[in-house]
């Protein structure tokens, strides 16, 4: 299989809000800083170009029309996912491989702010028949999520808390995220129950950014980039929309192990945690980081909580998780999720990390789920390495 | 580069208000055209699909809810969006996922539930303008499209009648189609006649909404030679994707679907598009269309079509059949499946297996094009026998 | 061989077996709203509205003008360069009559069809159009090519949306 690197990438400003910038406007400030990152790119040199959104999140139907102008894209060939961007990334590294193309853009971002009812968007996403009618905030599935995996694995809230005060810590030192904060186990536990045993804290808040990442063959790639960050595997899975059939999927995050699975076997990983040295990880709500590590097979089931807070998975530990901040302290950019973790990992790979930079890292992880109410993960695995 | 065959195709049959969900029309789909090749589900690597608008079902991340009635259920799925060029744009997603080397089979499934919309999936269209320069103006979806048909009929001299030539043709030609959803047949004077909604565009002008799916399965080399002694294969793939500021663009002449049909011809070795391909699925969801995109597609001089399609040349005799299936008009409009539906065609007349619908002289390369966003994108693919 | 074997399903229901209710339905109407941040180009075109003028922005490029403004020239891929004041005066590039509202349901008997049309902004570059209505004119002597003028809500009462210009009507230079 031909092999596909990042070399370029650009993340706009992101901020709870972003009054001053039109989404047109935001993104433009994202392809630019990728074009430059690239070695000073023209959009004109570059072969296609892949969104990815949902058009309820945009209040726009056919969110595609309106993707050409702010990438330079005018008159390319242009489409957008509606998943998560990293399922648009893998898009994007398809068009590669089939050897027709050489550059290719994947780009997504949030404006999360300006959705007046959230709630009713995300309800919209279940099934109209059988649960919207229920009238419940649709919130209620991450609690009874969580509700089975505590009961599960044995995980308690005060490590799911502990997630929440780790991430929010990361994020302190990192100049883009928008939550970080210094908070502990006490105050997490002590914030208000929303969809028991879910509370206020360790449900992430949304955030407004765009992300642009370039990907190129790797004949391009050595032209380039003084540093590509190659591809090495990636994944992605749905298991059932129906909370009704959902089995396992209540307890258990079936598609991280699916998508983890075509990964690692694409990456020719056998022994995730010792192979990858650290991981950004869909932590929409705290839980689910914990559950993602164990699905991903970072850990066996009900460890995940117990490592952390032997500190495993923090700067000093064996394998350092969502160095960033993760969603919970950069904020939750919806689309662009997976989009930003990539950018993420490729930071550190290139050594471009700042204060928040890791030492010696060679393989890392990027994993992105799609919230509730659905279950489709996707999971990357980039290295410096050749 | 792996070359990639179509070895399945299914489809619902295309009707105004369907009793089935979104997802059982997909599986119907889905499960006909794996039947057609013998396969199950077990069989499928991963499931690539596209949908229109959320908006007509109301149901936000529709890929996600669509996913099990693909087959997507513990799969790789993964929807794609283009708005109304998504029906072959599909393929050509799926195609990608099977050309790169990470599939050797893909389920490419579409599917499009318009009645869900009460009271008419048209008001839905509403939000696809942009929200702060010309939603104010409430606009309607036929409003634009009736700017580009007077366009291209002031640029050319092109008549009312001229245009509606095109229904005549495809409805009476879609009659022969076991999916459409018409029974009777029409005539020149019944387009003319029919309500003025937008001038120039009547009321038969246009094709209907529509409930429906359809589905194709994709194979790598290897595996669709094992499956089958005929395989049509995806010979070139083109997209390309025009300003969303359409009130720049003239237009009388879509540039957007000579780009991507450059594209895919480049791809399939095609030099003489008019001479060596022998089907042309243009997008017809307006009469004047399928004769614009005609002309993108290089298949047609620019000015010239009318007098073409006037003299035969696009009929099933004739040097260049146009919408064998019907198209649009004559089948029926589920907007993605309506796309996917072109490409089935395809799969049959080239395989010779389109009944009496079938063009004669053995055809061996046929094209399909659709169209969408704000009037400016095209996905154009070439397949072959 | 024929398809025919593989197309099932698409089970046609009538407007009947709704109404009367032969079929199960679940109904919702759907609450979604949104506050659009517009950013510094619409920000100003908006504001210009409520002043009674339209501005452009130039590429000192490509040496467009272009309506509606935008921080950026999406062709040269830079940031655009100087704000511009265009006239309210323009060409028809394109129009039509329509009988249909937003929704699909039809314009009431006696009523003014809605008259929309692509509008070349003189002062901008050539082809720069914008969607808006025609108005204080008969359907019948609406032309391509034909020369258009803004006519302006009273100031009072612009709100800084695309909606201060009524629509633009036929207009002969002096």
């Amino acid at each position: 299989m031909n092999r596909v690197a990042i070399v370029g990438v650009g993340c706009s400003r992101l901020g709870s809000t972003s009054r001053d910038v039109s989404y047109r406007e935001m993104i433009f400030e994202a392809a630019v800083k990728c074009y430059e990152d690239a070695g000073g790119i023209h959009p004109q040199d570059i072969d296609a170009f892949v969104a990815s959104s949902e058009d309820f999140m945009e209040g726009i139907s056919i969110a595609d029309e309106y993707v050409p102008d702010q990438l330079g894209a005018v008159l390319k060939p242009v489409q957008s996912i509606t998943g998560d961007s990293l399922q648009g990334l893998a898009s994007a590294m398809m068009h590669i491989q089939t050897g027709q193309m050489d550059l290719v853009v994947a780009s997504s971002f949030s404006k999360a702010s300006n959705v007046q009812h959230y709630e009713n968007v995300v309800s919209y996403a279940c099934d109209p028949v059988t649960v919207r009618p229920l009238g419940e905030n649709p919130y209620f599935i991450a609690g009874l999520e969580m509700q089975r995996y505590l009961y599960e694995t044995g995980t308690s809230e005060a490590h799911c808390a502990q997630v929440v005060a780790e991430n929010k810590y990361n994020a302190l030192f990192n100049p883009l995220a928008v939550y970080g904060a210094k908070t502990d186990i006490e105050q997490v536990l002590a914030s208000p129950q929303l969809f028991s045993p879910l509370k206020y804290q360790d449900i992430a808040h949304h955030a407004d950014g765009a992300v642009v990442v370039l990907l190129a063959s790797e004949r391009k790639a050595r032209e380039l980039a003084k540093k590509p960050v190659w591809i090495k595997g990636i994944g992605w899975a749905t298991d059932t929309p129906n909370l009704d059939s959902r089995q396992d999927g209540w307890g258990d995050a079936v598609y991280a192990r699916l998508a983890a699975r075509q990964a690692y076997k694409m990456a020719g990983i056998t022994s995730p945690r010792h192979e990858i040295c650290f991981a950004e990880i869909d932590d929409t709500f705290s839980y689910k980081q914990l559950q993602h590590l164990e699905a991903l097979n970072i850990c066996a089931r009900g460890e995940a909580g117990k490592l952390l807070c032997q500190g495993e998975f923090s700067r000093q530990g064996g394998f350092p998780v969502n160095m960033s901040g993760g969603s919970l302290g950069v904020g939750y950019l919806h689309e662009a999720n997976g989009l930003y973790k990539l950018a993420e990992v490729v930071w550190q790979l290139r050594g471009e990390a700042g204060r928040r930079q890791l030492d010696g890292v060679k393989t890392g992880l990027a994993f992105a789920w799609r919230g509730i109410p659905t279950a489709t993960g996707v999971a990357v695995i980039l290295s410096n390495l050749e | 580069m792996r070359k990639v065959a179509v070895i399945g195709a299914g489809m619902t049959k295309f009707v105004r208000r369907a009793l089935e969900t979104p997802k059982e029309l997909s599986f119907e789909a889905t499960k006909a055209a794996l039947d057609s090749c013998g396969l199950r589900l077990e069989d499928i690597e991963c499931v690539a699909h596209g949908s229109a608008p959320d908006a007509f079902d109301g149901v936000h991340q529709k890929g996600e809810y669509l996913a099990d009635g693909c087959g997507g259920w513990n799969k790789p799925t993964m929807r794609v969006f283009v708005g109304g060029a998504t029906g072959v744009h599909a393929i050509i997603h799926g195609w990608y996922h099977v050309a790169s080397g990470m599939f050797d089979t893909c389920l490419v499934v579409c599917e499009e539930k318009m009645s869900n919309a009460m009271p008419h999936a048209q008001g839905f269209f509403l939000t696809i303008f942009d929200h702060t320069t010309e939603r104010a103006l409430q606009p309607n979806l036929l409003w634009i499209f009736a700017l580009e048909k007077n366009r291209y009929m002031q640029r050319y001299g092109y008549t009312k009648e001229d245009m509606a030539l095109v229904a005549v043709k495809n409805k009476n030609q879609g009659l022969k189609h076991p999916a459409s959803q018409f029974k009777d047949p029409v005539t020149l004077e019944d387009i003319l006649n029919s309500e003025v909604m937008a001038y120039p565009v009547n009321r038969l002008d246009v094709s209907p909404v529509s409930d429906g799916a359809a589905a194709v399965v994709l194979a790598s080399e290897k595996v669709a030679k094992r499956l089958t002694d005929k395989p049509v294969w995806v010979e070139g793939v083109g997209w390309s994707l025009d300003t969303a500021y359409w009130g720049t663009r003239d237009l009388y002449y879509p540039r957007y679907t000579e780009h991507a049909a450059r594209m895919a011809y480049k791809m399939a070795g095609i030099r003489e598009p008019h001479k060596q391909i022998n089907i042309a699925e243009p997008y017809d969801p307006f009469g004047y269309k399928a004769l614009h995109h005609m002309e993108g597609l290089l298949l047609s001089p620019r000015g010239k079509t009318v007098q073409l399609l006037r003299d035969g040349y696009f009929d099933m005799d004739g040097n260049l059949p146009m919408c064998p299936s019907g198209g649009l008009l004559g089948v029926g409009n589920p907007i993605a499946a309506a796309g996917m539906m072109k490409i089935c065609e395809l799969f049959w007349q080239l395989r010779g297996e389109a009944g009496e619908r079938q063009v004669p002289g053995n055809p061996k390369l046929g094209v399909a094009q659709a169209w969408g966003d704000l009037m400016q994108v095209s996905s154009v693919v070439v397949m072959g026998s | 061989m024929s398809n025919r074997q593989y197309i099932q399903g698409g089970i046609g229901l009538s407007e009947d077996d709704i109404q009367q209710g032969k079929v199960f339905f679940a109904e919702d109407s759907l609450n979604c709203r949104y506050a659009w941040d517009m950013g510094v180009a619409i920000e100003r075109y908006l504001r210009e509205l409520k002043n009674g003028r339209i501005i452009a922005k130039s590429c000192n490029e490509c040496r467009r003008i272009m309506v509606p403004p935008r921080m950026f020239c999406e062709l040269c891929f830079r940031p655009s360069d100087d704000w511009v004041f265009v006239q309210d005066t323009g060409v028809v590039n394109t129009f039509s009559i329509c009988y249909v509202n937003w929704d699909a349901s039809r314009i009431k008997p006696g009523e003014t069809p809605h008259l929309p049309a692509v509008i070349e902004i003189d002062g901008a570059s050539k082809g720069m159009g914008i969607m808006h209505r025609l108005g204080e004119v008969d359907p019948k002597d609406i032309k391509i090519g034909m020369r258009v003028k803004a006519v302006w809500k009273p100031a009072e009462e612009r709100t800084g949306a695309i909606t201060d210009i009524k629509y633009f009507k036929p207009y002969q230079e002096v």
